[in-house]
């Protein structure tokens, strides 16, 4: 079993993204009612739940995770959490650490000339505001 | 009786020069001796290529202007910026169609657009920049190349835009597009050219081709200008 | 009435007949649609992160725009901003409230905004057309339809953004009767699934369309099993993603019967009587026609 150290570094990371996000994570019990409702869950690596546990221990691993990306914002999370938790917030933080780091989720350059051609502007916005910086 | 020239502290690229008052950027420039190779053009406000960017003292704002239409101020801090790198799309106009989708697949970055007004708050010709991409984003060409008409393709909005959309050359997409396919077409222009084709006008060119030239100067400057 | 309207970018384009529908059914109820001048983009997706204010202007700049067609008496409403498109709504309010919550972030934008004529002061509501026609009286308008809807088994999709997340929501986020109502009023009959609230895929949708074709298919084949014959929506992206994924959906499921998603403004518009070509199905992949044509029509 992977052994876990709470130190300055976790604290900090955990702090930042509190910070972000304006969410207190040491209120969530790990309930897991995030990851029942969210409808992404089957193709995330990690719930919602095991995110906002990275999130407590201040594990930046959690900045890896396929998760952040296929989260669509939808905010079923963030309604059903019994701890008044707002989950996509956290993700959204998350999500902005890597992309102020100027790493995208989406290559507009070489995004295909039939995907651009059939989007909807307005799939096209809100693709690039979520997924790149 | 003499009249003092009053003279101002302008700071190119950090150094102070003492130039005179009511000296256009360029006049600033060459008043200090420095000869400039690139970033200088018609001098006249027409063809973009002397994009300056400064600050005026006391004034925390940072602003683009064109340098042969600035004048300098006291106190002001100033570079020129020759060239502003924005690669454009290949296009044959005549495979395009004038609608969204033609934005979407050659100026996608319009899509990124926060509208912060940045781009327009630069123009030194104040075109509302801001304006005609937001126009291109929702589809409305032939507003876009209203609004854009007076561009000169100085590439300030391209530089300072956050981003980093190259509003210049969709604007000038959006009015090659309105040109060609949306503006009516002119039946004064359709007549005029079969009157040429015609040969209508053969005679009097051959007239002219033939002149001396204290002929044709007094022949220019006895012409009749006739306002419809 | 007349009442400032903020488009939003596919409402010229991919979803005319959104807007088409929705004026011209506005029209017959007496409520204007007043088109705001030099309205830009809403700035979707909402920004939440606590400290970003750049994406929150694009918002703000509308509601100045607002304050400046009352000041030139172009509008008899008070301080309210319509919109048709789910997510414009959505990205519009959050701001407008997280603005009333922060003054100091307010004056920030404010002051940054300075070439504008005037500054924010939080006062604009931000409403979407359901909440304006339910205002109105969804009893009033029962009155007033001319084409009875009656036989036709509506599947409304609420989505994200109408409901989620609670503040911002025009009705409850769990169990939301807003599109409910509506259908009665016109003699539809709304269907009860369970996939109403859950999400399209929303803009997962440019890069990761599989997923939104996972999602979609589970959605149609619940508003199919329910017995619906149309599903109903107030999003151009849930739009697109559940009506135009349905070719490849049936690419992977050959036995899966396609299902039209129409706005609801177009079938509001066919019950006040209006002519189906005044404002068009042709943004709509799966065609619609035929249904109404069927149940409503009885050609």
């Amino acid at each position: 079993m992977k052994k876990i150290v709470l130190n300055e570094k976790t604290l900090e990371f955990q702090r930042k993204v509190e910070e972000l996000s304006g969410q207190n994570t040491a209120m969530c019990d790990q309930c897991g009612t995030c990851s029942g409702g969210c409808p992404f869950v089957e193709e995330m690596d990690i719930t919602p739940a095991q995110l906002m546990r990275k999130v407590m221990l201040g594990q930046e691993d959690v900045l890896e995770c396929d998760t952040l990306w296929i989260c669509a914002t939808c905010n079923t999370c963030t309604v059903r959490c019994p701890r008044m938790l707002d989950v996509s917030k956290v993700a959204e933080s998350l999500r902005q650490i890597k992309l102020r780091d100027e790493i995208n989720n989406l290559d507009l350059d070489n995004l295909p000339k039939e995907v651009l051609k059939e989007l909807p502007q307005i799939a096209l916005i809100a693709a690039l505001r979520k997924l790149s910086s | 009786m003499a009249v003092e020239q009053k003279m101002v502290t302008v700071y190119i690229m950090g150094e102070p020069q003492l130039v005179p008052e009511g000296s256009t950027i360029i006049m600033a420039w060459e008043y200090a001796g420095f000869q400039l190779k690139k970033g200088l053009g018609c001098r006249e406000g027409f063809c973009g290529a002397c994009a300056t960017v400064y600050r005026e003292k006391g004034d925390f704002k940072l602003k683009g202007g064109l340098a042969c239409q600035t004048v300098v101020t006291d106190g002001m801090s100033l570079v020129q910026i020759p060239f502003v790198p924005s690669e454009r799309p290949r296009y044959n106009l005549a495979e395009l169609k004038p609608d969204i989708n033609t934005f979407k697949e050659l100026f996608p970055t319009i899509f990124r657009c926060v509208a912060c007004n940045t781009c327009s708050k630069v123009c030194p010709q104040d075109i509302k920049v801001m304006d005609y991409i937001q126009q291109l984003k929702r589809g409305d060409i032939a507003a876009a190349a209203a609004t854009s008409f007076d561009c000169i393709r100085c590439g300030l909005c391209a530089l300072r835009c956050p981003a980093d959309i190259v509003q210049f050359n969709a604007a000038t997409l959006a009015q090659r597009l309105y040109g060609k396919y949306l503006a009516k077409p002119s039946p004064e222009l359709a007549d005029r050219l079969t009157e040429i084709d015609e040969g209508k006008f053969e005679a009097e060119i051959e007239e002219l081709y033939n002149m001396s030239h204290d002929d044709l100067v007094k022949k220019y400057y006895s012409r009749e200008i006739k306002i419809r | 009435m007349k009442i400032p309207y903020f488009p939003g970018c596919s409402l010229k384009t991919y979803a005319s007949s959104f807007e088409k529908s929705a004026i011209a059914s506005g029209a017959e109820l007496g409520i204007e649609f007043v088109e705001i001048p030099r309205w830009n983009c809403c700035g979707v997706v909402s920004s939440l992160t606590s400290d970003d204010l750049m994406h929150h202007l694009a918002p703000v700049r509308n509601m100045i725009r607002v304050l400046e067609m009352q000041d030139a008496c172009m509008v008899d409403t008070d301080n309210k901003m319509l919109t048709l498109c789910s997510m414009c709504m959505n990205t519009l309010k959050r701001t407008n409230l997280k603005m009333r919550e922060h003054a100091d972030e307010l004056e920030t934008i404010n002051d940054f905004m300075y070439n504008e004529d005037q500054k924010y002061d939080g006062s604009v509501n931000v409403v979407h057309y359901l909440e304006t026609l339910k205002e109105y009286g969804f009893d009033k308008i029962a009155e007033k339809v001319k084409v009875s809807l009656k036989g036709l088994k509506v599947a409304p999709y609420y989505g994200c953004m109408l409901i989620r997340p609670k503040e911002v929501g025009i009705d409850d986020a769990e169990e939301p009767t807003i599109f409910e109502d509506f259908l009665k009023a016109l003699d539809a009959e709304p269907v009860e699934w369970r996939s109403k609230k859950t999400c399209c895929g929303s803009y997962l949708t440019v890069s990761k369309e599989n997923i939104v074709v996972k999602l979609t298919s589970k959605i149609l084949e619940d508003a199919r099993s329910n017995g619906a014959d149309v599903i109903i929506t107030s999003c151009p992206l849930c739009a697109f993603n559940l009506d135009s994924r349905q070719e490849l959906i049936r690419i992977q499921n050959p036995g899966f019967e396609p299902i039209p998603v129409l706005y609801f403004t177009q079938l509001l518009a066919i019950a006040l009587g209006l002519d189906i070509n005044e404002f068009g199905f042709a943004n709509n992949k799966i065609d619609g026609i035929p249904i109404l044509n069927k149940k409503i029509f009885k050609k």
